[in-house]
């Protein structure tokens, strides 16, 4: 196991050098650089003066080649836990990111779990009961979620709410709570708010993952040992849970690896609509701005931390199945 | 057989097996048994016909503007008129409509003028256009028979553009990047993941790990800050395509993944070891022996793969960093619906564009899960 | 573990004695989407307690399937149609298994306990990610009330019983950790942990080396004598027949054409089958000659029956009219019983 584990982190290495490379090449595609930019900001306020620009030219490696100002980037976040300066509101990047990342993460984790809790019943139910009536049902709630953009069902879900509930939707809290200490009444208020963007974030993984369980427990509940297990004079319910249900697990188990970026993009789409203080709203505004290093921290750390997200699936696999741990 | 045998061989005939099918026909048989993919593969059939005859199916010029209908709810189709004499008739028609202003609160609203109707007809004339793009045309397939009055069987948007003729419209686009998206990786997917299956050693390596990092990092937030550096001055054309090309960098990786898988179980297959026995050359075993194992299954995929790039297109068009207007796709069409008052106001322009991907995506989903469904032989 | 009461030695002996199950027209059908298949259609056959019993046939005929019926563990869309499986339990009471309820109490105590199955596969039959151990355990603290330790002291004492070395180590194994032949072995230790009557084994050697074939066929028949359980085994080998069998009924096509003890169908079988399935083997020291003849033509395909004997159409001595007309039953033979219009007496004499 310990050496599996070092085998997997090992992997993980050239995949986090890619994501920074990725996002370092995705702050420079823009024309221009930072400190025009930041010239052209402060030109109202009486400019750049001299002194300054030349100390940021050299923190951030302007002028010198690419690769140099890669690394400077890079030695900032990696010693200094320096990851530059939001030009539009010309404060430390740190200063804006972390709350809005922890709610992004909450809510993906939150979906995962609504996901889970979901799709293995209604998947084992609709592959066991296969071509009933209500494995016709979750079938076809199962495309809709599929076929239903994100971001078209929080303007459903929104429109419903306002018209026939006469609810205002948006944000985590109603906006008397905004800004207040947390309270008993503010956590209740959340949780009113926050099932919202958990069921549309949630709805197209619950669906594919119904179809996944579903496919799967359909490939093994015709296999040998499942007879086998019958023939001892198991309950089907016994046999099923004990044998096939278990074996497909596996691979749902290792759908997380691409059910978290998928959730994690989906959390930032649907924050748009759903007006969400995570990171959707922040990064697309950094992106229409061309703040750069706001978009490309944003970006990097979202997309690390899945990595992350994939590596804790892959070891809770490994720890499931022993095939894998064993090879 | 002959009447005077009756050696007893003669009696040793049993009645034919039935005809074994070959792997296409069996493909096809399954497949239509499955009748709701089978409605699908229809359903597809008619939304690319729709956008390919696009200016011929909209009724009205996309983008005109008319500051008389302006949030024009969706106009009912009715059959019979009734002349002020009392007498019915048949006859397509929907009410002409009159603009009320509330001054307090700055409210429109429309009511049928007394009398008044808008005659509607089959193969009318109407605005011109090219068909195909080359073809000079201007009879519609549907619409007012007088090329001056306008009805908005879907309603019209904030500058009373007709929604019907700009969602056929933007069929062209959405239905199209859904295409060339899949295009994109089925040459990347199947080539890469081609050399990967077959070759194997560091080179499939080096295309695992690539192909792991595309997966593994959130694609919303990518596309976002790729398609954000397309400059707003490009022309539509390149636009469209610079899309395209960042919504199929996701697509091709399951295809890599699953050619790859597919090579890899097949190479160590008896029948290809018996065809490079036979002195095939590599890629005549892969063309001739390889291939055409595994078609149905890339085939299937492709197929669910379309309805992804449609989605991913919506979305980013919808943020807004995506395609720009003056294109029309539905994702641009859905931008206009981004706010909860305006929804309000004209649920039109959201419901109408909504349900027209929802209906492609699952038309294409039905497609795809049927084919793939059939192409498995082991499946029951 | 507590011994079975053991029977009256000369009821064991005496052909007479109550059959464990008896089969009767029995009739599964497969239900397809190109037609029906008729995988068996009218079996009969008596299973007698310490007796092995061998069904032979070529791979289709029904054999398996049959079996299956026994326990009612047939896959759809197959499904017993017609016939009786009476099963005589230890106290006497007797259960038809074929008009068993499927998932019922009494079923399941049957299944495991009373009758038990080893299967031809033994790499895909025991569940992939389920230890060894437990696999067995579960058989008993599924039929018996005894607690967790004692069950476990039960399977590691099974797993030595059938030859697997440090079986206390064993019990803590995955499937995949252990090779074929082991496999197979840990199989028939979860089979015969309840101490079943009767041994259903489906080609259980068929997957293995032919070594270890014959040391699993050895641990069968002692663990048979052991035990003085009934044992079905199922093959298309007839040198395993020859090597194992008391009794043997050959399959074709669905239907039991032949059955008898092993002496009277190796020494005078009487259905052209049989005679043509025991002219296609080579014998050491029988005459040499240039090819082995096969059997002439093809198993029908499943959905194009012929009419009338389903052997017809490769039997050399197929008479029209006759066997093209009707199915022949079972009649006794000298000391075999055969189904073959060759020996009904009224068709020979007309």
């Amino acid at each position: 196991m310990l050496q599996f584990l070092i085998r997997r982190i090992a992997y993980m290495i050239p995949t986090v050098f890619l994501v920074s490379v990725v996002t370092f090449a995705i702050i420079q595609l823009p024309p221009g650089d930072y400190l025009d930019t930041l010239a052209a900001e402060l030109a109202d306020a009486g400019g750049l003066d001299e002194g300054t620009r030349q100390a940021l030219a050299d923190q951030y490696g302007l002028g010198q080649p690419i690769w140099v100002q890669y690394l400077k980037w890079m030695r900032g976040i990696l010693f200094h836990w320096d990851f530059g300066i939001s030009f539009e509101k010309n404060v430390p990047v740190n200063d804006l990111i972390w709350d809005r990342l922890g709610w992004t993460f909450a809510i993906s984790i939150l979906t995962l779990l609504f996901i889970w809790m979901t799709a293995l019943p209604i998947g084992i139910y609709s592959a066991v009961k296969k071509y009933s009536v209500g494995d016709y049902v979750a079938t076809f709630f199962g495309f809709i979620g599929l076929a239903v953009p994100n971001f078209l069902l929080a303007l459903v879900m929104m429109y419903v709410a306002f018209k026939y509930f006469g609810q205002s939707v948006g944000g985590l809290v109603s906006p008397e709570y905004i800004d207040q200490p947390w309270t008993w009444d503010k956590v209740v208020d959340l949780l009113k708010h926050i099932w919202m963007p958990i069921v549309v974030v949630g709805t197209s993984g619950a669906a594919a993952l119904i179809r996944i369980m579903r496919a799967n427990l359909l490939d093994e509940l015709y296999r040998p040992y499942v007879v086998t297990a019958r023939a001892k004079g198991m309950s089907e319910f016994q046999l099923l849970m004990r044998y096939p249900v278990r074996v497909a697990l596996n691979p749902f188990v290792s759908t997380i690896g691409w059910i978290l970026p998928t959730l994690v993009s989906g959390e930032i789409i649907v924050a748009v609509v759903m007006n969400l203080p995570t990171t959707g709203p922040l990064l697309l505004r950094a992106l229409l701005v061309q703040d750069m290093y706001l978009a490309g921290s944003l970006i990097l750390i979202v997309s690390l931390l899945t990595v992350l997200g994939t590596l804790i699936s892959d070891l809770l696999l490994a720890w499931i199945d022993p095939r894998i741990r064993y090879q | 057989m002959s009447a005077i045998d009756h050696s007893p061989a003669a009696i040793a005939d049993a009645p034919a097996a039935p005809i074994l099918l070959g792997p296409w026909a069996l493909m096809w048989r399954k497949f239509k048994r499955h009748r709701i993919a089978y409605a699908s593969l229809w359903l597809v059939g008619f939304i690319y016909v729709l956008a390919l005859f696009g200016n011929f199916f909209a009724p009205q010029a996309h983008d005109e503007t008319n500051r008389r209908g302006i949030f024009v709810p969706p106009q009912a189709i009715q059959f019979i008129h009734r002349a002020e004499d009392g007498s019915a008739r048949l006859q397509l028609h929907v009410d002409a409509l009159r603009m009320k202003v509330d001054q307090a609160t700055m409210r429109r609203s429309y009511e049928a003028r007394e009398g008044e109707i808008i005659p509607l007809g089959f193969f009318v004339k109407g605005h011109p256009y090219q068909l195909l793009g080359f073809i000079k045309a201007d009879r519609h397939f549907f619409g007012p028979k007088n090329p001056d009055d306008v009805a908005y069987f879907l309603g019209s948007d904030r500058l009373g553009r007709d929604i019907l003729s700009r969602i056929i419209i933007g069929t062209q686009i959405s239905m199209s990047i859904g295409l060339v998206g899949v295009a994109v990786s089925l040459v990347i997917g199947v080539s890469l993941g081609g050399i990967s299956g077959y070759y194997g050693g560091w080179i499939d390596n080096v295309i695992q790990r690539v192909i792991e990092f595309l997966r593994s990092i959130p694609t919303i937030p990518l596309w976002m800050g790729l398609a954000a550096a397309i400059p707003l001055g490009w022309p539509p054309l390149r636009t469209y395509f610079i899309v395209t090309l960042i919504v199929s960098m996701i697509g091709w990786t399951s295809l890599a993944r699953e050619v790859r898988g597919k090579f890899l179980s097949l190479r160590n297959e008896d029948f290809i070891t018996a065809a490079r026995l036979d002195g095939l050359s590599d890629w005549e075993v892969i063309r001739k022996h390889m291939v055409p194992s595994f078609s149905s299954h890339i085939i299937a995929s492709l197929t669910l793969a379309v309805p992804l790039m449609i989605l991913a297109e919506t979305s980013l068009s919808f943020l807004g960093i995506g395609l720009q207007p003056p294109i029309v796709s539905w994702g641009t069409l859905l931008k206009e619906a981004q706010n909860v008052r305006t929804i309000i106001e004209a649920p039109w322009l959201l419901i109408a564009p909504g349900t027209m991907i929802v209906i492609a995506v699952l038309a294409l989903n039905f497609l795809g899960d049927g084919l793939r469904d059939a192409a498995d032989p082991h499946a029951q | 573990m507590t011994p079975l009461t053991p029977m009256p030695s000369d009821a064991i002996l005496k052909p007479t004695h109550l059959p464990l199950v008896e089969i009767r027209d029995l009739r599964t059908h497969f239900f397809t989407d190109d037609g029906v298949v008729k995988a068996v259609e009218g079996v009969d056959l008596d299973v007698h307690a310490n007796r092995t019993l061998c069904i032979l046939g070529e791979s289709g005929c029904g054999k398996s399937i049959m079996a299956r019926s026994m326990l009612r563990i047939v896959d759809s869309p197959g499904r017993i149609v017609d016939g009786s499986i009476t099963y005589r339990a230890a106290d006497g009471r007797t259960v038809d298994l074929a008009k068993a309820r499927l998932g019922s109490k009494e079923l399941r105590g049957i299944r495991g306990q009373d009758i038990a199955m080893i299967f031809q596969e033994p790499m895909s039959s025991l569940g992939p990610i389920t230890k060894i151990g437990k696999q067995i355990t579960e058989t008993l603290l599924l039929h018996r009330k005894i607690t967790k330790a004692e069950a476990k002291e039960i399977a590691i004492e099974m797993l030595n019983k059938v030859g697997i070395p440090n079986p206390a180590e064993r019990y803590e194994a995955y499937p995949f950790e252990l090779s074929g032949g082991m496999r197979q072995r840990a199989m028939i230790a979860m089979a015969l942990s309840c101490e079943p009557r009767l041994l259903i084994a489906d080609e259980p050697t068929t997957a293995l080396d032919v070594t270890t074939q014959a040391q699993i066929l050895d641990l069968i028949a002692e663990l048979k004598d052991e035990l003085a359980m009934g044992v079905m085994l199922i093959t298309h080998d007839l040198g395993v027949v020859a090597e194992v069998a008391e009794d043997v009924a050959v399959m074709y096509m669905g239907r039991v054409v032949e059955k008898g003890d092993v002496y009277s169908i190796f020494e005078n079988p009487q259905h052209p089958y049989t005679q043509a399935l025991l002219k296609s083997v080579p014998r050491i020291g029988g005459e040499r000659r240039r090819r082995l003849p096969a059997i002439r033509g093809m198993v029908p395909h499943p959905l194009a029956r012929p009419s009338g004997c389903p052997f017809r159409t490769r039997c050399d001595h197929a008479m029209a009219g006759v066997c093209d007309v009707e199915v022949p039953e079972l009649t006794e033979v000298g000391g075999s019983q055969v189904a073959c219009f060759l020996h009904d007496t009224e068709v020979a004499n007309g």
